[in-house]
C-alpha cells in the first residue's frame, strides 16, 4: 500500500460480554482513499466500523483486545470527544435534527465553542459545498431540515459531519435508504470527499463497493459467529480476481 | 443454489460457445475437403452457412452482454463472460477463414489444382484438433492443457512453410501456374491464421482460470514463410 496509513487495527478482537464479535482483524486503511467493508449480515461490519470512533464504548459489556490506531496513535488513549471530532460518522438513515438546515450544520461547531455568526456562516457554506448540497439549499438555509428529500437529508448529515473538520468519515450504509439516483449522487460525493478526507464505508451493496471504493475488506463469520477478515485488497482485484474462494463465492452470489 | 437461473444462463452460454466451436470445426474441415474434391456446390453451400456462424456469434454476444447488464457478474463469472465474448469473436473469424477457402475453390473454377492436396488437409486437421481441445480446456478450466496447445502451432506453421516452398518450386518450374499456386497459398495461409486464433482462445482459457492476461504467440517472428 503506497499511501500513508490513516487507520490501523492489529490483531483486533471485540467481545460483547462472553461473546466474541470480532476475531483477530488486522487492516491498514490508507489516507485519502475510500475503503469499503463488505460481508454478510451479522458478520460485524458495523461493529468493526464503530471501532474507529469508539462508538462501541457506549454499549455495556464491550471489551476489546489488540491495537487500533489513528495516525499511529492508540485510539483508546485519545480523548473520546476529540476522537469523534476527527472521526465523523454518517448513518444508514438520514437523521437530521428537527432544526433548520443552518442549525444542523452549525450544531457541531457550536458544540465545540464556535459562536461567532460570520464564522459559523462560513463553516456552514463550506460544509454544504463539500457535501454538494449548497446550490440546492443556499437560498433557504432557515428551512427545516426535515423538509428536504431523503437524498438531500443524507447529504446534509454529511455536511454536518464535515462541519467539525474531521479527517476520517465513517459511513454505515449511507445510501441504503435512498433511491438509485440519490445513491449515485452520494457515491459521486464520496469520490470528491476523498481528496480531503479518509473514507470508510460499510455497505451491503456489492456493486456500490465495486463502483465507489478503492480498497475492499471482506468480513465473514466463523463457526462461533465471530466476524473475521477473509480478504483485503484493491477493489479491482477483489472484484475481478479475489484470492480466496470464500470471497469469490460471496461476490458472485454463491455464498451459503 | 442461490442463483439458479443465473447459473443456468452462464452454463447455457458456455454450451452455445461449444456449439459455435463445432460449427467452425466442421466448416474448416469441409472447406478443405470440398477444395480437394473440387465440389463447387458444396463450397457455395458453405459460404451461405457462414451466416449461421455469424448469427450464433451475435446471439452469444447479445446474451453475454445482457447477463452482464442484468446480473452484475463478478470475479470468475465476469472473466468467464469476458472470455466467452472473445472466444466467440475468434471462432467467428475462424469461420471466415473457412469461408475464404470455399471462395478460393470457386475462384479456381474449372482449372485443375496445381498439385494434389496433402499438407493443406493436414493443416486443417491439426488446426481443428487444437481448436477442439482448446474448447475442451475452456469448459474444464484446464490451464495446463491451455498452456500446452499453443506449442502445437509450430506444426501448423511447419506445414505452411512446406506448402509455401513446394508451391514456389511449381511457380519457378512453370510461371503459368502462378495464379493457381497463389490460390492454394491463400488457403494454406487461412489455415495458418486459424491456428493462431486457437492460441488466442488458449490465452482466454488461462485468463478465465487465473485472471492472468498473457501473450502466448512467442514465435511470430520466426524465419520462413511470412505468417
Amino acid at each position: 500500500m503506497e499511501s500513508v496509513v490513516k487507520l490501523e487495527v492489529q490483531d483486533y478482537h471485540l467481545f460483547y460480554g462472553d461473546f466474541r464479535a470480532l476475531r483477530g482483524i488486522s487492516v491498514q486503511i490508507p489516507a485519502h482513499h475510500i475503503t469499503a467493508i463488505i460481508g454478510p449480515s451479522g458478520c460485524g461490519k458495523s461493529t468493526f466500523l464503530r471501532t474507529f470512533n469508539r462508538m462501541n464504548d457506549l454499549i455495556p459489556g464491550v471489551r476489546v483486545e489488540g491495537q487500533a490506531t489513528l495516525d499511529g496513535q492508540d485510539i483508546f488513549e485519545v480523548d473520546v470527544v476529540e476522537l469523534r471530532r476527527l472521526v465523523g460518522m454518517v448513518f444508514q438513515r438520514p437523521n437530521p435534527f428537527p432544526k433548520s438546515i443552518f442549525d444542523n450544520v452549525a450544531y457541531g461547531p457550536r458544540a465545540h465553542g464556535v459562536h461567532e455568526r460570520a464564522r459559523l456562516a462560513g463553516i456552514v457554506e463550506r460544509s454544504l459545498r463539500d457535501a454538494a448540497l449548497w446550490d440546492e439549499v443556499k437560498d433557504d438555509l432557515g428551512k427545516s431540515a426535515l423538509a428536504l428529500s431523503g437524498g438531500q437529508q443524507q447529504r446534509l448529515c454529511i455536511a454536518r459531519a464535515l462541519a467539525v473538520e474531521p479527517q476520517v468519515i465513517l459511513m454505515d450504509e449511507p445510501a441504503s435508504a435512498l433511491d438509485p439516483i440519490a445513491t449515485l449522487r452520494i457515491e459521486e460525493l464520496i469520490q470528491t470527499l476523498k481528496q480531503k478526507y479518509t473514507i470508510v464505508i460499510v455497505t451491503h451493496n456489492m456493486q456500490q463497493a465495486a463502483r465507489a471504493s478503492d480498497y475492499t475488506a471482506f468480513l465473514m463469520m466463523d463457526e462461533e459467529r465471530a466476524g473475521y477478515l477473509v480478504e483485503y485488497g484493491p477493489t479491482r482485484d477483489i472484484f475481478t480476481n479475489p484470492r480466496h474462494k470464500q470471497t469469490e463465492d460471496y461476490i458472485t452470489g454463491r455464498f451459503g | 443454489m442461490v442463483r439458479a437461473t443465473y447459473e443456468r444462463e452462464l452454463q447455457r452460454l458456455e454450451d452455445e460457445t461449444l456449439v459455435l466451436g463445432s460449427m467452425v470445426e466442421v466448416a474448416i474441415v469441409e472447406s478443405v475437403e470440398m477444395l480437394r474434391q473440387r465440389d463447387m456446390a458444396g463450397s457455395r453451400r458453405l459460404i451461405a452457412q457462414d451466416r449461421d456462424i455469424n448469427k450464433k456469434r451475435f446471439a452469444i454476444e447479445a446474451d453475454a452482454l445482457a447477463l452482464i447488464a442484468t446480473q452484475q457478474p463478478m470475479a470468475g463469472d465476469l472473466r468467464t463472460l469476458a472470455a466467452i465474448l472473445d472466444i466467440a469473436d475468434e471462432l467467428e473469424r475462424m469461420g471466415d477463414y473457412a469461408k475464404g477457402i470455399a471462395k478460393i475453390n470457386i475462384l479456381i473454377g474449372d482449372n485443375p489444382l496445381v498439385k494434389p492436396l496433402v499438407d493443406i488437409p493436414r493443416m486443417a486437421e491439426k488446426t481443428c484438433g487444437m481448436l477442439h481441445r482448446a474448447l475442451e480446456a475452456f469448459v474444464r478450466r484446464d490451464v495446463e492443457a491451455a498452456r500446452a496447445i499453443p506449442d502445437e502451432d509450430d506444426e501448423v506453421d511447419g506445414l505452411y512453410d512446406q506448402v509455401y516452398r513446394e508451391l514456389i518450386t511449381y511457380i519457378l518450374a512453370d510461371p503459368s501456374t502462378i495464379e493457381r499456386a497463389n490460390y492454394l497459398l491463400w488457403a494454406a495461409h487461412n489455415l495458418e491464421r486459424a491456428a493462431d486464433r486457437v492460441t488466442n482462445i488458449c490465452e482466454r482459457v488461462v485468463f478465465t482460470v487465473t485472471g492472468e492476461l498473457l501473450e502466448m504467440d512467442v514465435e511470430s517472428l520466426q524465419e520462413g514463410a511470412p505468417h
